[in-house]
Protein backbone atom coordinates (compact mmCIF):
# COMPACT_ATOMS: atom_id res chain seq x y z
CA UNK A 1 0.00 0.00 0.00
CA UNK A 2 1.23 3.45 -0.91
CA UNK A 3 1.84 5.77 1.99
CA UNK A 4 -0.43 8.81 2.18
CA UNK A 5 1.02 12.08 0.97
CA UNK A 6 0.56 14.81 3.60
CA UNK A 7 0.99 18.47 2.63
CA UNK A 8 0.96 21.47 4.95
CA UNK A 9 -0.28 24.56 3.10
CA UNK A 10 0.28 28.17 4.13
CA UNK A 11 -1.49 31.17 2.58
CA UNK A 12 -1.06 34.85 3.52
CA UNK A 13 -1.40 36.67 0.20
CA UNK A 14 -4.07 39.15 1.25
CA UNK A 15 -6.13 39.48 4.41
CA UNK A 16 -6.52 35.89 5.59
CA UNK A 17 -3.84 34.10 7.59
CA UNK A 18 -4.40 30.47 6.72
CA UNK A 19 -2.89 27.02 7.19
CA UNK A 20 -4.24 23.63 6.20
CA UNK A 21 -3.23 20.01 5.99
CA UNK A 22 -4.37 18.03 2.96
CA UNK A 23 -3.93 14.29 2.40
CA UNK A 24 -3.25 12.97 -1.11
CA UNK A 25 -4.21 16.31 -2.61
CA UNK A 26 -7.92 15.84 -2.11
CA UNK A 27 -8.80 15.19 1.51
CA UNK A 28 -8.78 17.99 4.09
CA UNK A 29 -7.34 16.90 7.45
CA UNK A 30 -7.58 20.43 8.87
CA UNK A 31 -8.25 23.87 7.45
CA UNK A 32 -7.75 26.99 9.57
CA UNK A 33 -8.42 30.55 8.39
CA UNK A 34 -7.96 33.66 10.53
CA UNK A 35 -9.76 36.44 8.72
CA UNK A 36 -8.81 40.09 9.20
CA UNK A 37 -11.83 41.44 7.40
CA UNK A 38 -13.29 43.08 10.50
CA UNK A 39 -10.10 45.08 10.94
CA UNK A 40 -10.04 46.32 7.33
CA UNK A 41 -13.76 47.17 7.08
CA UNK A 42 -13.28 50.56 8.72
CA UNK A 43 -10.85 51.53 5.94
CA UNK A 44 -13.17 50.42 3.12
CA UNK A 45 -10.57 47.99 1.80
CA UNK A 46 -7.50 46.00 2.70
CA UNK A 47 -4.65 48.16 3.99
CA UNK A 48 -1.41 46.34 3.11
CA UNK A 49 0.63 47.46 6.14
CA UNK A 50 -2.16 46.51 8.53
CA UNK A 51 -2.64 43.16 6.80
CA UNK A 52 1.07 42.42 7.22
CA UNK A 53 0.93 43.30 10.91
CA UNK A 54 -2.02 40.99 11.49
CA UNK A 55 -0.29 38.11 9.69
CA UNK A 56 2.64 38.33 12.15
CA UNK A 57 0.17 38.23 15.04
CA UNK A 58 -1.64 35.18 13.67
CA UNK A 59 0.89 33.00 11.91
CA UNK A 60 2.09 30.67 14.68
CA UNK A 61 -1.38 30.49 16.23
CA UNK A 62 -2.83 29.31 12.94
CA UNK A 63 0.01 26.80 12.43
CA UNK A 64 -0.44 25.34 15.90
CA UNK A 65 -4.18 25.15 15.46
CA UNK A 66 -3.95 23.26 12.19
CA UNK A 67 -1.57 20.61 13.56
CA UNK A 68 -3.77 20.20 16.62
CA UNK A 69 -6.94 19.84 14.59
CA UNK A 70 -5.32 17.27 12.32
CA UNK A 71 -3.81 15.57 15.35
CA UNK A 72 -0.42 15.60 13.67
CA UNK A 73 3.12 16.83 14.29
CA UNK A 74 5.63 18.20 11.78
CA UNK A 75 7.01 14.66 11.54
CA UNK A 76 3.82 13.62 9.72
CA UNK A 77 4.24 16.31 7.05
CA UNK A 78 5.83 15.37 3.71
CA UNK A 79 6.17 18.87 2.29
CA UNK A 80 5.31 22.49 2.99
CA UNK A 81 3.41 24.35 0.26
CA UNK A 82 3.24 28.11 0.44
CA UNK A 83 1.76 30.89 -1.67
CA UNK A 84 4.68 32.58 -3.41
CA UNK A 85 2.44 35.07 -5.22
CA UNK A 86 0.65 36.97 -6.56
CA UNK A 87 -0.66 39.13 -3.74
CA UNK A 88 0.42 41.88 -1.37
CA UNK A 89 4.17 41.60 -1.02
CA UNK A 90 4.34 42.39 2.70
CA UNK A 91 1.57 39.91 3.41
CA UNK A 92 3.08 37.16 1.23
CA UNK A 93 6.42 37.59 3.02
CA UNK A 94 4.98 36.37 6.33
CA UNK A 95 3.77 33.06 4.91
CA UNK A 96 6.90 32.57 2.81
CA UNK A 97 9.26 33.18 5.71
CA UNK A 98 7.27 31.05 8.15
CA UNK A 99 7.28 28.25 5.57
CA UNK A 100 11.02 28.55 5.04
CA UNK A 101 11.70 28.50 8.79
CA UNK A 102 9.57 25.36 9.13
CA UNK A 103 11.22 23.68 6.15
CA UNK A 104 14.64 24.46 7.62
CA UNK A 105 13.80 23.40 11.17
CA UNK A 106 12.43 20.02 10.07
CA UNK A 107 14.36 19.49 6.85
CA UNK A 108 11.21 19.30 4.73
CA UNK A 109 10.77 20.03 1.03
CA UNK A 110 9.35 23.45 0.22
CA UNK A 111 6.86 23.81 -2.66
CA UNK A 112 6.07 27.29 -4.03
CA UNK A 113 2.44 27.69 -5.15
CA UNK A 114 0.73 30.26 -7.36
CA UNK A 115 -2.33 31.69 -5.61
CA UNK A 116 -4.58 31.17 -8.63
CA UNK A 117 -3.39 27.58 -9.03
CA UNK A 118 -4.60 27.24 -5.45
CA UNK A 119 -8.04 28.65 -6.28
CA UNK A 120 -8.33 26.22 -9.19
CA UNK A 121 -7.22 23.23 -7.13
CA UNK A 122 -9.72 24.08 -4.38
CA UNK A 123 -12.07 22.16 -6.68
CA UNK A 124 -10.04 18.99 -6.33
CA UNK A 125 -11.10 18.97 -2.67
CA UNK A 126 -14.71 18.42 -3.74
CA UNK A 127 -14.48 16.52 -7.00
CA UNK A 128 -12.10 14.76 -9.33
CA UNK A 129 -10.64 17.07 -11.95
CA UNK A 130 -11.08 15.99 -15.58
CA UNK A 131 -8.71 17.26 -18.23
CA UNK A 132 -8.64 19.22 -20.37
CA UNK A 133 -10.44 21.74 -18.22
CA UNK A 134 -11.21 25.42 -18.17
CA UNK A 135 -11.14 27.48 -15.00
CA UNK A 136 -12.93 30.78 -14.61
CA UNK A 137 -11.13 32.58 -11.80
CA UNK A 138 -12.96 35.59 -10.40
CA UNK A 139 -12.02 37.41 -7.24
CA UNK A 140 -11.23 40.83 -5.80
CA UNK A 141 -7.83 40.68 -7.48
CA UNK A 142 -8.33 38.42 -10.49
CA UNK A 143 -10.51 37.74 -13.48
CA UNK A 144 -9.01 35.13 -15.76
CA UNK A 145 -9.75 32.13 -17.88
CA UNK A 146 -7.15 29.42 -17.38
CA UNK A 147 -6.91 26.42 -19.68
CA UNK A 148 -5.38 23.23 -18.27
CA UNK A 149 -4.58 20.45 -20.70
CA UNK A 150 -3.34 18.25 -17.87
CA UNK A 151 -2.62 18.14 -14.14
CA UNK A 152 -0.36 21.00 -13.00
CA UNK A 153 -0.24 22.73 -16.41
CA UNK A 154 -1.69 26.25 -16.68
CA UNK A 155 -2.31 28.45 -19.69
CA UNK A 156 -3.93 31.84 -19.23
CA UNK A 157 -6.15 32.32 -22.29
CA UNK A 158 -7.86 35.47 -21.06
CA UNK A 159 -7.49 38.01 -18.28
CA UNK A 160 -8.72 41.42 -17.26
CA UNK A 161 -7.01 44.38 -18.85
CA UNK A 162 -7.95 46.73 -16.02
CA UNK A 163 -10.11 46.05 -12.96
CA UNK A 164 -10.83 42.60 -11.61
CA UNK A 165 -14.53 41.74 -11.42
CA UNK A 166 -14.45 41.80 -7.61
CA UNK A 167 -12.80 45.19 -7.67
CA UNK A 168 -15.58 46.56 -9.87
CA UNK A 169 -18.11 45.18 -7.38
CA UNK A 170 -16.37 46.95 -4.50
CA UNK A 171 -16.27 50.25 -6.38
CA UNK A 172 -19.91 50.10 -7.43
CA UNK A 173 -20.84 49.21 -3.85
CA UNK A 174 -19.07 52.35 -2.73
CA UNK A 175 -21.07 54.45 -5.20
CA UNK A 176 -24.22 52.95 -3.68
CA UNK A 177 -22.91 53.70 -0.16
CA UNK A 178 -22.65 50.07 0.81
CA UNK A 179 -19.98 48.71 3.12
CA UNK A 180 -16.83 46.85 2.08
CA UNK A 181 -16.61 44.18 0.75
CA UNK A 182 -19.30 45.14 -1.74
CA UNK A 183 -19.81 41.89 -3.67
CA UNK A 184 -22.33 40.18 -1.40
CA UNK A 185 -24.32 43.44 -0.98
CA UNK A 186 -24.62 44.04 -4.72
CA UNK A 187 -25.52 40.40 -5.27
CA UNK A 188 -28.31 40.59 -2.68
CA UNK A 189 -29.59 43.93 -3.97
CA UNK A 190 -29.51 42.72 -7.58
CA UNK A 191 -32.01 40.00 -6.73
CA UNK A 192 -34.46 42.63 -5.49
CA UNK A 193 -34.26 44.79 -8.62
CA UNK A 194 -34.57 44.50 -12.41
CA UNK A 195 -31.88 45.18 -15.00
CA UNK A 196 -33.69 48.15 -16.54
CA UNK A 197 -30.69 50.47 -16.83
CA UNK A 198 -28.71 50.17 -20.01
CA UNK A 199 -25.05 49.51 -19.17
CA UNK A 200 -22.26 48.56 -21.56
CA UNK A 201 -20.73 45.12 -22.06
CA UNK A 202 -17.03 45.07 -22.93
CA UNK A 203 -16.61 42.30 -25.48
CA UNK A 204 -13.24 43.60 -26.76
CA UNK A 205 -11.91 42.33 -30.11
CA UNK A 206 -13.49 39.40 -31.87
CA UNK A 207 -12.19 36.14 -30.42
CA UNK A 208 -10.56 37.70 -27.35
CA UNK A 209 -11.06 36.03 -23.99
CA UNK A 210 -9.81 39.10 -22.15
CA UNK A 211 -12.03 41.16 -19.89
CA UNK A 212 -12.42 44.84 -19.08
CA UNK A 213 -14.56 46.25 -16.31
CA UNK A 214 -13.36 49.83 -15.95
CA UNK A 215 -15.75 51.12 -18.64
CA UNK A 216 -18.67 49.49 -16.89
CA UNK A 217 -17.58 50.94 -13.58
CA UNK A 218 -17.39 54.45 -15.11
CA UNK A 219 -20.81 54.00 -16.73
CA UNK A 220 -22.30 53.18 -13.32
CA UNK A 221 -20.69 56.23 -11.75
CA UNK A 222 -21.90 58.46 -14.63
CA UNK A 223 -25.42 57.07 -14.41
CA UNK A 224 -25.62 57.92 -10.71
CA UNK A 225 -24.04 61.33 -11.27
CA UNK A 226 -26.33 62.30 -14.16
CA UNK A 227 -29.42 61.22 -12.25
CA UNK A 228 -28.35 63.35 -9.29
CA UNK A 229 -27.89 66.39 -11.53
CA UNK A 230 -31.32 65.97 -13.02
CA UNK A 231 -32.79 65.47 -9.59
CA UNK A 232 -33.90 61.97 -10.48
CA UNK A 233 -33.57 58.98 -8.23
CA UNK A 234 -32.34 55.63 -9.33
CA UNK A 235 -33.43 52.53 -7.48
CA UNK A 236 -30.21 51.05 -6.09
CA UNK A 237 -31.74 47.61 -6.60
CA UNK A 238 -32.14 48.26 -10.32
CA UNK A 239 -28.66 49.65 -10.65
CA UNK A 240 -27.20 46.63 -8.86
CA UNK A 241 -29.22 44.27 -11.06
CA UNK A 242 -28.15 46.07 -14.23
CA UNK A 243 -24.50 46.11 -13.19
CA UNK A 244 -24.52 42.46 -12.18
CA UNK A 245 -26.23 41.52 -15.42
CA UNK A 246 -23.49 43.15 -17.44
CA UNK A 247 -20.68 41.47 -15.47
CA UNK A 248 -22.32 38.06 -15.50
CA UNK A 249 -23.26 38.14 -19.15
CA UNK A 250 -19.69 38.85 -20.23
CA UNK A 251 -18.20 36.27 -17.88
CA UNK A 252 -20.61 33.53 -18.85
CA UNK A 253 -20.54 34.18 -22.60
CA UNK A 254 -16.74 34.14 -22.76
CA UNK A 255 -16.53 31.06 -20.55
CA UNK A 256 -18.98 29.14 -22.71
CA UNK A 257 -17.17 30.16 -25.89
CA UNK A 258 -13.78 29.13 -24.52
CA UNK A 259 -15.15 25.84 -23.22
CA UNK A 260 -16.42 25.03 -26.69
CA UNK A 261 -13.34 26.16 -28.56
CA UNK A 262 -10.97 24.24 -26.27
CA UNK A 263 -13.30 21.22 -26.10
CA UNK A 264 -12.90 20.87 -22.35
CA UNK A 265 -14.47 18.16 -20.24
CA UNK A 266 -14.89 20.35 -17.21
CA UNK A 267 -15.42 24.00 -16.37
CA UNK A 268 -14.52 24.98 -12.85
CA UNK A 269 -15.22 28.24 -11.13
CA UNK A 270 -12.75 29.58 -8.57
CA UNK A 271 -12.17 32.65 -6.42
CA UNK A 272 -14.29 34.74 -4.09
CA UNK A 273 -16.74 35.96 -6.74
CA UNK A 274 -17.66 32.32 -7.37
CA UNK A 275 -19.83 32.80 -4.30
CA UNK A 276 -21.98 35.24 -6.28
CA UNK A 277 -25.49 33.78 -6.70
CA UNK A 278 -26.18 35.62 -9.95
CA UNK A 279 -23.01 34.23 -11.54
CA UNK A 280 -23.60 30.73 -10.20
CA UNK A 281 -27.11 30.46 -11.55
CA UNK A 282 -26.24 31.98 -14.93
CA UNK A 283 -23.39 29.50 -15.35
CA UNK A 284 -25.61 26.62 -14.28
CA UNK A 285 -28.22 27.59 -16.83
CA UNK A 286 -25.69 28.01 -19.63
CA UNK A 287 -23.89 24.74 -19.02
CA UNK A 288 -27.04 22.71 -18.45
CA UNK A 289 -27.42 22.98 -22.22
CA UNK A 290 -23.92 21.71 -22.95
CA UNK A 291 -23.95 18.02 -22.12
CA UNK A 292 -20.33 17.15 -22.69
CA UNK A 293 -19.06 19.71 -20.15
CA UNK A 294 -19.24 19.29 -16.37
CA UNK A 295 -19.63 22.51 -14.41
CA UNK A 296 -18.02 22.54 -10.96
CA UNK A 297 -18.60 25.32 -8.45
CA UNK A 298 -16.93 24.79 -5.07
CA UNK A 299 -18.69 25.40 -1.76
CA UNK A 300 -18.45 28.91 -0.36
CA UNK A 301 -15.80 28.02 2.22
CA UNK A 302 -13.40 26.98 -0.54
CA UNK A 303 -14.09 29.97 -2.83
CA UNK A 304 -12.52 32.54 -0.55
CA UNK A 305 -8.82 32.46 0.28
CA UNK A 306 -7.74 29.44 2.31
CA UNK A 307 -4.68 27.23 2.63
CA UNK A 308 -6.35 23.91 1.80
CA UNK A 309 -6.37 25.04 -1.81
CA UNK A 310 -2.66 25.87 -1.58
CA UNK A 311 -1.93 22.44 -0.12
CA UNK A 312 -4.09 20.80 -2.84
CA UNK A 313 -2.19 22.59 -5.62
CA UNK A 314 1.05 21.98 -3.72
CA UNK A 315 0.32 18.27 -3.72
CA UNK A 316 0.29 18.15 -7.54
CA UNK A 317 3.33 20.40 -7.88
CA UNK A 318 5.20 18.31 -5.28
CA UNK A 319 4.52 15.18 -7.35
CA UNK A 320 5.73 17.07 -10.42
CA UNK A 321 8.99 17.79 -8.61
CA UNK A 322 8.49 21.53 -8.16
CA UNK A 323 10.70 22.74 -5.30
CA UNK A 324 12.01 25.97 -3.80
CA UNK A 325 15.07 26.37 -1.61
CA UNK A 326 15.17 28.58 1.45
CA UNK A 327 16.08 31.64 -0.57
CA UNK A 328 12.45 31.65 -1.79
CA UNK A 329 11.05 35.17 -1.90
CA UNK A 330 7.54 36.56 -2.12
CA UNK A 331 6.66 37.40 -5.71
CA UNK A 332 3.67 39.78 -5.94
CA UNK A 333 3.55 39.56 -9.75
CA UNK A 334 4.17 35.82 -10.11
CA UNK A 335 3.25 34.29 -13.48
CA UNK A 336 1.25 31.05 -13.30
CA UNK A 337 2.75 29.66 -16.47
CA UNK A 338 6.26 29.26 -15.00
CA UNK A 339 5.00 26.09 -13.29
CA UNK A 340 4.52 24.39 -16.65
CA UNK A 341 8.14 23.45 -17.34
CA UNK B 1 22.96 26.26 25.59
CA UNK B 2 22.99 27.38 21.96
CA UNK B 3 21.39 30.71 21.11
CA UNK B 4 20.54 31.81 17.58
CA UNK B 5 20.29 35.58 17.14
CA UNK B 6 18.59 37.13 14.09
CA UNK B 7 18.55 40.77 13.04
CA UNK B 8 16.91 41.94 9.80
CA UNK B 9 15.36 45.09 11.19
CA UNK B 10 17.48 47.57 9.20
CA UNK B 11 19.97 47.39 6.34
CA UNK B 12 22.45 45.31 8.32
CA UNK B 13 21.55 41.64 8.21
CA UNK B 14 22.99 39.71 11.12
CA UNK B 15 23.05 36.17 12.44
CA UNK B 16 25.01 34.89 15.42
CA UNK B 17 25.40 31.69 17.38
CA UNK B 18 26.27 32.01 21.03
CA UNK B 19 27.16 28.90 22.99
CA UNK B 20 28.04 28.78 26.66
CA UNK B 21 29.24 32.39 26.71
CA UNK B 22 31.24 32.05 23.52
CA UNK B 23 30.34 33.57 20.20
CA UNK B 24 30.90 30.55 17.97
CA UNK B 25 29.74 32.19 14.78
CA UNK B 26 28.66 35.55 13.48
CA UNK B 27 27.59 36.78 10.05
CA UNK B 28 26.87 40.34 9.15
CA UNK B 29 26.40 42.42 6.03
CA UNK B 30 25.42 46.05 5.64
CA UNK B 31 23.80 46.08 2.22
CA UNK B 32 20.60 47.35 0.71
CA UNK B 33 19.74 43.85 -0.48
CA UNK B 34 16.69 41.71 0.02
CA UNK B 35 16.58 40.26 3.54
CA UNK B 36 13.81 37.82 2.66
CA UNK B 37 16.02 36.09 0.11
CA UNK B 38 19.21 36.14 2.19
CA UNK B 39 18.38 35.59 5.83
CA UNK B 40 17.46 31.89 5.85
CA UNK B 41 20.46 30.89 3.70
CA UNK B 42 22.65 32.97 6.07
CA UNK B 43 21.26 31.11 9.08
CA UNK B 44 21.72 27.78 7.33
CA UNK B 45 25.29 28.52 6.23
CA UNK B 46 26.37 29.75 9.66
CA UNK B 47 24.86 26.74 11.41
CA UNK B 48 26.45 24.36 8.92
CA UNK B 49 29.86 25.99 9.36
CA UNK B 50 29.47 25.74 13.13
CA UNK B 51 28.25 22.13 12.77
CA UNK B 52 25.02 22.78 14.56
CA UNK B 53 21.53 21.58 13.59
CA UNK B 54 18.19 23.24 14.40
CA UNK B 55 17.50 20.70 17.14
CA UNK B 56 20.63 21.93 18.98
CA UNK B 57 19.13 25.40 19.47
CA UNK B 58 17.93 26.28 22.95
CA UNK B 59 16.80 29.87 22.42
CA UNK B 60 16.00 32.37 19.66
CA UNK B 61 16.78 36.04 20.15
CA UNK B 62 15.48 38.51 17.59
CA UNK B 63 15.86 42.23 16.95
CA UNK B 64 12.29 43.44 17.34
CA UNK B 65 12.66 46.96 15.92
CA UNK B 66 12.43 49.80 15.43
CA UNK B 67 13.46 49.77 11.82
CA UNK B 68 12.03 48.90 8.42
CA UNK B 69 8.52 47.53 8.96
CA UNK B 70 9.03 44.83 6.35
CA UNK B 71 12.56 44.05 7.48
CA UNK B 72 11.68 43.61 11.12
CA UNK B 73 8.70 41.42 10.22
CA UNK B 74 10.90 39.03 8.23
CA UNK B 75 13.19 38.41 11.22
CA UNK B 76 10.36 38.26 13.72
CA UNK B 77 8.33 35.82 11.59
CA UNK B 78 11.30 33.48 11.23
CA UNK B 79 12.15 33.80 14.93
CA UNK B 80 8.56 33.13 16.03
CA UNK B 81 8.22 30.15 13.71
CA UNK B 82 11.53 28.61 14.78
CA UNK B 83 10.87 29.15 18.48
CA UNK B 84 7.37 27.74 18.20
CA UNK B 85 8.22 24.69 16.11
CA UNK B 86 11.40 23.84 18.05
CA UNK B 87 9.56 24.53 21.28
CA UNK B 88 12.27 26.82 22.68
CA UNK B 89 12.06 30.30 24.24
CA UNK B 90 11.86 33.45 22.14
CA UNK B 91 13.30 36.76 23.31
CA UNK B 92 12.99 40.13 21.59
CA UNK B 93 15.56 42.88 21.99
CA UNK B 94 15.36 46.48 20.84
CA UNK B 95 17.26 47.01 17.60
CA UNK B 96 18.60 50.26 19.08
CA UNK B 97 19.80 48.56 22.24
CA UNK B 98 22.01 46.25 20.15
CA UNK B 99 23.85 49.23 18.71
CA UNK B 100 24.23 50.86 22.11
CA UNK B 101 25.50 47.66 23.70
CA UNK B 102 28.31 47.25 21.20
CA UNK B 103 29.58 50.77 20.75
CA UNK B 104 29.11 52.06 24.26
CA UNK B 105 30.50 49.31 26.48
CA UNK B 106 33.46 51.32 27.80
CA UNK B 107 31.97 54.76 27.32
CA UNK B 108 31.42 56.93 30.40
CA UNK B 109 28.29 58.76 29.43
CA UNK B 110 25.06 58.27 27.55
CA UNK B 111 24.65 56.39 24.30
CA UNK B 112 22.17 57.44 21.63
CA UNK B 113 21.86 54.77 18.93
CA UNK B 114 19.90 55.89 15.90
CA UNK B 115 18.32 54.86 12.62
CA UNK B 116 17.07 57.32 10.05
CA UNK B 117 13.25 57.50 10.02
CA UNK B 118 12.99 59.90 7.06
CA UNK B 119 11.90 63.54 6.80
CA UNK B 120 14.37 64.66 9.45
CA UNK B 121 13.24 62.05 11.94
CA UNK B 122 15.21 59.35 13.73
CA UNK B 123 14.40 56.25 15.71
CA UNK B 124 16.45 56.57 18.86
CA UNK B 125 16.61 56.09 22.60
CA UNK B 126 19.09 56.84 25.35
CA UNK B 127 21.15 54.15 27.05
CA UNK B 128 23.86 54.04 29.67
CA UNK B 129 26.18 51.39 31.09
CA UNK B 130 25.80 51.26 34.85
CA UNK B 131 28.20 48.87 36.63
CA UNK B 132 28.76 47.00 33.38
CA UNK B 133 25.04 46.62 32.67
CA UNK B 134 23.23 48.44 29.89
CA UNK B 135 20.29 50.47 31.15
CA UNK B 136 17.62 52.51 29.38
CA UNK B 137 17.56 56.21 30.25
CA UNK B 138 15.03 57.31 27.62
CA UNK B 139 12.81 54.76 25.92
CA UNK B 140 12.96 54.00 22.18
CA UNK B 141 11.03 56.59 20.19
CA UNK B 142 10.73 58.40 16.91
CA UNK B 143 11.70 62.09 17.03
CA UNK B 144 12.89 64.92 14.87
CA UNK B 145 16.67 64.75 15.08
CA UNK B 146 16.80 68.44 15.91
CA UNK B 147 14.32 68.08 18.80
CA UNK B 148 16.15 65.06 20.14
CA UNK B 149 19.47 66.91 20.14
CA UNK B 150 17.81 69.85 21.84
CA UNK B 151 16.43 67.56 24.55
CA UNK B 152 19.87 66.11 25.16
CA UNK B 153 21.44 69.51 25.88
CA UNK B 154 20.13 69.01 29.43
CA UNK B 155 22.12 65.83 30.01
CA UNK B 156 24.98 65.94 32.49
CA UNK B 157 27.43 63.72 30.58
CA UNK B 158 28.72 63.44 27.01
CA UNK B 159 26.64 61.49 24.53
CA UNK B 160 27.91 58.87 22.10
CA UNK B 161 25.95 58.68 18.86
CA UNK B 162 26.05 55.46 16.88
CA UNK B 163 24.47 54.05 13.75
CA UNK B 164 24.99 53.74 10.00
CA UNK B 165 22.67 56.70 9.39
CA UNK B 166 24.75 59.10 11.50
CA UNK B 167 26.00 60.93 8.44
CA UNK B 168 22.46 62.12 7.65
CA UNK B 169 21.95 63.75 11.06
CA UNK B 170 25.46 64.49 12.24
CA UNK B 171 25.37 68.18 11.43
CA UNK B 172 22.09 68.85 13.20
CA UNK B 173 23.29 67.00 16.31
CA UNK B 174 26.74 68.62 16.31
CA UNK B 175 25.22 72.07 15.99
CA UNK B 176 23.12 71.65 19.13
CA UNK B 177 25.49 69.65 21.32
CA UNK B 178 28.95 70.78 20.23
CA UNK B 179 31.79 68.88 21.87
CA UNK B 180 29.40 66.96 24.11
CA UNK B 181 28.37 64.91 21.10
CA UNK B 182 30.77 62.09 20.27
CA UNK B 183 30.37 60.04 17.12
CA UNK B 184 31.21 56.35 16.95
CA UNK B 185 33.70 55.09 14.38
CA UNK B 186 33.03 53.22 11.17
CA UNK B 187 33.57 49.73 12.60
CA UNK B 188 31.03 50.30 15.36
CA UNK B 189 28.11 51.44 13.21
CA UNK B 190 26.63 48.01 12.48
CA UNK B 191 24.50 46.36 15.15
CA UNK B 192 26.37 43.18 16.05
CA UNK B 193 24.21 40.05 16.17
CA UNK B 194 26.50 38.63 18.87
CA UNK B 195 25.56 41.59 21.08
CA UNK B 196 21.94 40.77 20.34
CA UNK B 197 22.50 37.20 21.48
CA UNK B 198 24.21 38.37 24.69
CA UNK B 199 21.43 40.86 25.47
CA UNK B 200 18.82 38.13 25.15
CA UNK B 201 20.80 35.39 26.87
CA UNK B 202 19.43 35.87 30.37
CA UNK B 203 16.08 37.35 29.45
CA UNK B 204 13.01 35.28 30.04
CA UNK B 205 11.21 33.85 27.03
CA UNK B 206 8.11 35.71 25.86
CA UNK B 207 4.82 34.31 24.61
CA UNK B 208 5.62 33.24 21.05
CA UNK B 209 2.09 33.57 19.67
CA UNK B 210 1.49 37.14 20.83
CA UNK B 211 5.04 38.34 20.12
CA UNK B 212 5.06 41.29 17.68
CA UNK B 213 7.66 43.76 16.43
CA UNK B 214 8.04 47.11 18.12
CA UNK B 215 7.16 49.33 15.19
CA UNK B 216 7.10 52.45 17.41
CA UNK B 217 4.68 53.99 14.95
CA UNK B 218 1.13 53.05 14.09
CA UNK B 219 0.40 52.10 10.50
CA UNK B 220 -0.35 55.33 8.63
CA UNK B 221 -3.94 54.33 7.83
CA UNK B 222 -4.51 53.43 11.47
CA UNK B 223 -3.16 56.77 12.71
CA UNK B 224 -5.36 58.69 10.26
CA UNK B 225 -8.39 56.63 11.22
CA UNK B 226 -7.84 57.32 14.93
CA UNK B 227 -7.41 61.00 14.20
CA UNK B 228 -10.73 61.04 12.38
CA UNK B 229 -12.43 59.17 15.22
CA UNK B 230 -11.13 61.69 17.72
CA UNK B 231 -12.41 64.58 15.59
CA UNK B 232 -15.84 62.99 15.22
CA UNK B 233 -15.97 62.53 18.97
CA UNK B 234 -15.29 66.18 19.78
ZN1 LIG C 1 -7.66 34.65 -3.76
Amino acid sequence: MKKDQVILGIETSCDETAAAIVINGCEIAANVVASQIESHKRFGGVVPEIASRHHVEQITIVLEEVLQQANMTMADIDAIAVTEGPGLVGALLIGVNAAKALAFAHNKPLVPVHHIAGHIYANRLVTELKFPLLALVVSGGHTELVYMKEQGHFEVIGETRDDAAGEAYDKVARVLHMPYPGGPHIDRLAHEGSPVIDLPRAWLEEGSYDFSFSGLKSAVINTVHNAQQRGQTIKPEDLAASFQDSVVEVLVTKTVKAAEEYRVKQVIVAGGVAANKGLRSALETAFSEIEEVDLVIPPLSLCTDNAAMIAAAGSVLFEKGVRADISLNANPGLDIEIFNA
Amino acid sequence: MTILAIDTSNHPLGVALLENDQVIGEYITNLKKNHSIRIMPAIQALMQDCERVPADLTKIVVAKGPGSYTGVRIGVTIAKTLAWTLNIPLVGVSSLEILAAGAGRYFEGYISPLFDARRGQIYTGLYQYVHGKLETTKRDQVAMAVDWAEQLTEMDKPILFVGNDLSIHRDVIGERLGSRAIFAGVTEQNPRPSELAMLGKDKQGEDVHTFVPNYIRLAEAEAKWLEKQAKNFQ
